[in-house]
Parts: C-alpha cells; structure tokens; sequence
C-alpha cells in the first residue's frame, strides 16, 4: 500500500487514506486467518460438493446422481418423511417451550437450575438422549411399567415415528427455550409497565404488547428448529425406524457416503437438503419482513 | 419435581399481591416443565443406572450393582484411545478458535468496513445450519487432500461451527468496552501490542472464557463432523459410542453405558464451568442488544 503517482494537478489524498476512510486500514489483517478458515472449509467445501455431486462416480451424465435419487421413489419419499418429522417437532418445541421461556423470562432463584437443565441435552448431544431412551420408552421400560401400574394400556414409542419425534423433541426445545428465553427477557419492562398503567390487564399486555414484539422472535426460532430437525440423523438410526418411518433425508446421505463409499451421490443429496432448508431460511426472512420491525427496547433517557 | 418448579411462580406473590393466585395457564406451563424436566432427567439417569447394572429385565430397578463394567469399559480396546483423541481435538480447536476468532470478531465489532455484512452472514451460517448440511462434502474434501482419517482433519473439521460460534460471541464483549478506554491507552503511549495484551485482552475475560467453554461443550458434542472424517484410531468419543450402540452384535448395553459415564462426566465438567462464566441465553440469543 505504497502512495500512487498523483496524477493530477489537484492534490489528491494518498490512497491509504482514502481507503481508511472507508475503514480499510491495516486492522483488517486481523481478519484474515478468520476468513481463510470460513472460506476455505465451509464456503469451499460447498462448492466442491455441488462440482462432484454432478460428476457421478456410477457415470450417466452430469446429473445422473440427481435423476437418481428423484426417479427412486423410496429415496425422493424422504424429502416428505423428513418433512412430517420436522415441522412437527419445531412446532411442538416451540409450543411447549414459549409458555415456559415467557415466565423465566425474568431473573428468579431456580434461573440456574433451570438452565443447567436445558442444556443438559445440548451438551450431550443427541447420541446420549438415544441411549437412555430404550430404558424409558420401550415396551418393558419405565413409561409402560408406570403406564401398567395405573391402568393405562401399553403404549409402542420405540424403533419407530415417535421414538425420533421424541429424541428430536428433547434435543430442539432446549435450545428453542434458551433462544426465546433472550428473546421475551429482551422485551423492555417499561413498555410493559406503560400499558398496564393504561390500564391493560395481563392477557391483553401479553397478546397487544408481548406477543406483536416476539412474534419475528418466535418465527425465526421456529425455522431455526425446522433446519435443525430437518438434519436429525443419529436419532433416527438409534431409536427410529430407518428403513421405513424414519427414512429422512440424512439416511441415503448415510448410506451412500459411509456404505457404498459413493461421495459424489451423498453430496448430491445433500445439496438437495441445503437447498430446502436455505429455502425454510428464506421464508423466515421474508415472513419476518412482514411483522413488526420496530425497537423491542424502551428510550433509555 | 413438582413443588421445585412450581415454586417461581408463587414467586412475584409476595411482591405484587394483586397476582397472588396462580393461574391456569401458569399450572399447565410448569405441569409441563417438570414433565419434560422428568423425561429428560430419566433418560439420563437411566444410562448410568444401566453402567451400574449387573443384569436388568423387565423391571424398576435392575436386579444387582456393579462398578467392574467402568474397568472393563476402560480396557475395551479404543476407549482410551478416544478419550485422548477427544481432549486432543477439543483443546486444539479452541485454542485455534480463540486465537483466530477473537481478533476477527474486535474489528468486526469495532469497524465499518466494505463487505462486513457478507462477513457476518457467513459467520452465521455455520452455526444455523446443521453440520450435515456440510459434514460429507467436508469429509470428501479431506479424503481428496489425501489427510481424510488424521487427526489433522478431525481438528479441521470441527473447527467450521466453532470458529464462527466465537466471532459471534466475542462481538458485544467488544461492543460493551468504551472505545476511550483504548483512546486512553493510546494517548499514554501503549503501542498496539500493549493495547492489546495490557488492555483488551484483560477486559475481553469474560467474553473470551464463555466464548472458550461454549465451543468446548459443542466439541465435545460434536457427532456428525467427526463421524464421517475420522479413521478407526481417530474417533472421538461420541463416534465410537454411536458405532458401539448401532452395531446389533457389538458390546452388552452395560459396557456401552460405563463409556457413555465417561463422557457424561467430562461433558457434565465443561458445561458446568460454562454456566459458571456464561448465561447462554444472552449469548446465544441477543448479542447486538448487549451494549452498556
């Protein structure tokens, strides 16, 4: 970054100068190592992927590996089975976790406890949930052992639907809860305040003020928990049925990468499950256009 | 369980007595609450009772109690290996982590420069989408360079939602530092560096030891990346426990269940420390609203 030649009679600035005006100045150097990684494992990768998923190992022309996977029935079926586990489970994980993330919304005693117990999932993971869960949901486990001892009749909630549904639950509405957690206690207090000295009840400042305020807040955490159900994959192994119930997408990406060792149909069907849930993301950000977009935080002054 | 959680609500009562008597809406949330809290919480404990258990039919509690599957867990062939190989991966990629995302996310806090938006929306794209949206691709890369297997790729590999996890945190840290206070500094006469060892990083502690133990804890966790790079001697300790459960003729649930104990104990350890430091809710979820 050596000054230029001034080529004119008018005296220009040297080029450093213009340019840290626009904030490009020596700092950004700091930058780079970061970006290298970003780009180089996470950008780079996805286009490697899209460039081999069109050169397929089995031969048949550049899309042989999409033709594939969309002519076979059973493999294309798992773009809807996936689908019937997502949306169910984000809407659950929402619905159960926002009554709860709206009361804990304040600082209270069992704050603690409370978040060292959601974050027990996160932390270990979905393999853990789906090693505990046979001892809990299976036919001689503890639900039908209670089940039996108050009269209720057995109930099958394992190496099928539900046994993911219910792994893929556990593992989403921890997370749900913490970001809906930031987003109510991020709602002013005053605001609040105000309209109840207006003379607003509870329910009506809940549905007139919280509500209108969290609901992009809800929106995204309900796609975010779409996306991340969309890709459940151990869970579906362990506790579900994947072969036939829980056939969703990540299987054939499974299958064909670890079984068959064939990279450029994985990939290709990967692609594919990038492409949905970029498209869930983007609905998220279009619908979030929509709502309110004004500040959720008082005047501090 | 019940009257544990239960008992917020009755909370604001002794302030405000107008709301004294506890709604519907507030019994069905906390019903709620401590009905998942127990399902969890059983799910858990069932593994470690499992570990305990010499054999366990059909009912409560298994009919005897053991300590020797943690022994023989210990000397399955590659258990050792992985908890190693688990602590390797994990120190390395945070250390990396924090080196290189620290710095990154300072000057994405501090300046306005073109192209700071792309920059942000690729930081953020990691952490949203789920790792095997990339782990094959990622995976197949590693393979072509000819370093699919080495421990070098599973470092690699698990650095993708890490690194991006830190710039994120890091950024209202820095947000929340006065920028007169480096102006201070300056005008005493510390040069860059001083700035930034005798200043910075002293004030940036906290945001950088939350930062650390969130990306140790999604290390730790970390399945999908790891299971399609690693190599039989690479794995860590969340791959071989998968490949123990999904093998139909591989070793007695027990066993399985005293390896799990193992990792449940080093996970437990870093999540703890991690609510030490850190409100993951405010981290997670807020950054941009964090200012002073």
């Amino acid at each position: 970054m050596t000054e230029p030649p001034a080529p004119e009679r008018i005296p220009r600035q040297p080029l450093r100068h213009r340019l840290a005006e626009r904030g490009v100045d020596y700092s950004l150097l700091l930058l780079v190592p970061a970006v290298v990684v970003i780009a180089g494992l996470f950008l780079y990768p996805f286009l490697y992927g899209i460039s081999i998923s069109v050169q397929p190992q089995s031969g048949g022309g550049a899309f042989a590996n999409y033709t594939n996977f969309f002519t076979d029935p059973y493999q294309a079926g798992a773009i809807v089975k996936t689908l019937r586990l997502a949306l169910p489970v984000a809407l659950v994980s929402v619905g159960l976790a926002a009554p709860l993330a709206y009361r804990c919304r304040r600082d209270f005693r069992g704050r603690k406890l409370v978040t060292l117990v959601v974050m027990l999932p996160i932390t270990f993971g979905s393999i853990l949930i789906a090693q505990g869960m046979p001892r809990v949901f299976s036919p001689y486990g503890w639900v039908n052992l209670l089940f039996k001892a108050v009269g209720l009749p057995q109930v099958n909630l394992l190496y099928n639907y539900w046994g993911t549904f219910i792994a893929a639950v556990l593992t989403a509405l921890p997370l749900v809860f913490l970001l809906l957690m930031g987003i109510f206690g991020g709602i002013d207090r005053s605001l609040e305040h105000a309209a109840a000295t207006l003379g607003a009840g509870r329910a009506a400042r809940f549905w007139r003020i919280i509500l209108p305020l969290a609901a992009p807040g809800l929106l995204t955490t309900f796609m975010l928990a779409c996306v991340e159900a969309f890709a459940i994959f151990p869970s579906a192994i362990l506790v579900g049925q994947p072969d036939n119930q829980t056939h969703v997408l990540t299987i054939p990406i499974y299958q064909a990468a670890s079984q068959n060792s064939d990279y450029t149909q994985a990939s290709a069907i990967a692609v594919v499950l990038t492409v949905i849930e970029l498209l869930i993301l983007g609905l998220a950000v279009l619908v979030r256009g929509r709502l309110f977009r004004g500040p959720a935080t008082g005047g501090k002054g | 369980m019940a009257t544990t959680t239960l008992a917020p609500t009755s909370a604001p009562a002794a302030r405000a007595p107008g709301f004294s008597r506890p709604t519907v809406t507030a019994v069905l949330t906390w019903t709620v609450a401590g009905l998942f809290a127990a399902v969890l919480l059983a799910v858990l404990i069932s593994v470690i009772v499992t570990a305990l258990s010499t054999s366990w039919g059909g009912t409560w509690l298994p009919s005897g109690y053991t300590l020797s599957w943690f022994r023989h867990a210990w000397d399955t062939p590659g258990l050792a290996n992985s908890i190693a190989v688990t602590f390797e991966v994990a120190i390395a990629d945070v250390a990396i982590a924090l080196l290189v995302g620290v710095p990154a996310g300072y000057v994405v806090a501090r300046k306005k420069f073109p192209g700071r938006n792309a920059i942000m929306l690729f930081a953020l794209l990691p952490v949203i989408l789920p790792p095997l949206t990339y782990a094959v691709q990622l995976a197949a890369l590693m393979y072509r360079l000819g370093i699919g297997g080495t421990l070098l790729s599973v470092v690699l590999v698990n650095l993708v939602p890490i690194l991006p996890l830190v710039i994120l945190i890091t950024v209202p840290f820095v947000e929340q530092i006065s920028p007169d206070v480096e102006q201070a500094a300056k005008v005493f006469g510390a040069d860059n560096l001083r700035l930034f060892t005798r200043v910075l990083v002293p004030l940036l502690t906290p945001g950088i030891v939350a930062a650390g133990v969130l990306s140790l804890v999604r290390v730790l966790g970390s399945f999908e990346l790891t299971f399609f790079v690693s190599g039989a001697t690479t794995q860590t300790l969340v791959v071989t426990i998968f490949g123990a459960l999904s093998d139909p003729g591989g070793p007695p649930a027990a066993l399985t269940a005293a390896m799990t104990v193992f990792y449940m104990a080093i996970a437990l350890l870093g999540l703890v420390i991690s609510l030490r430091f850190a409100n993951p809710a405010h981290t997670l979820a807020q950054p941009a609203r964090r200012t002073l």
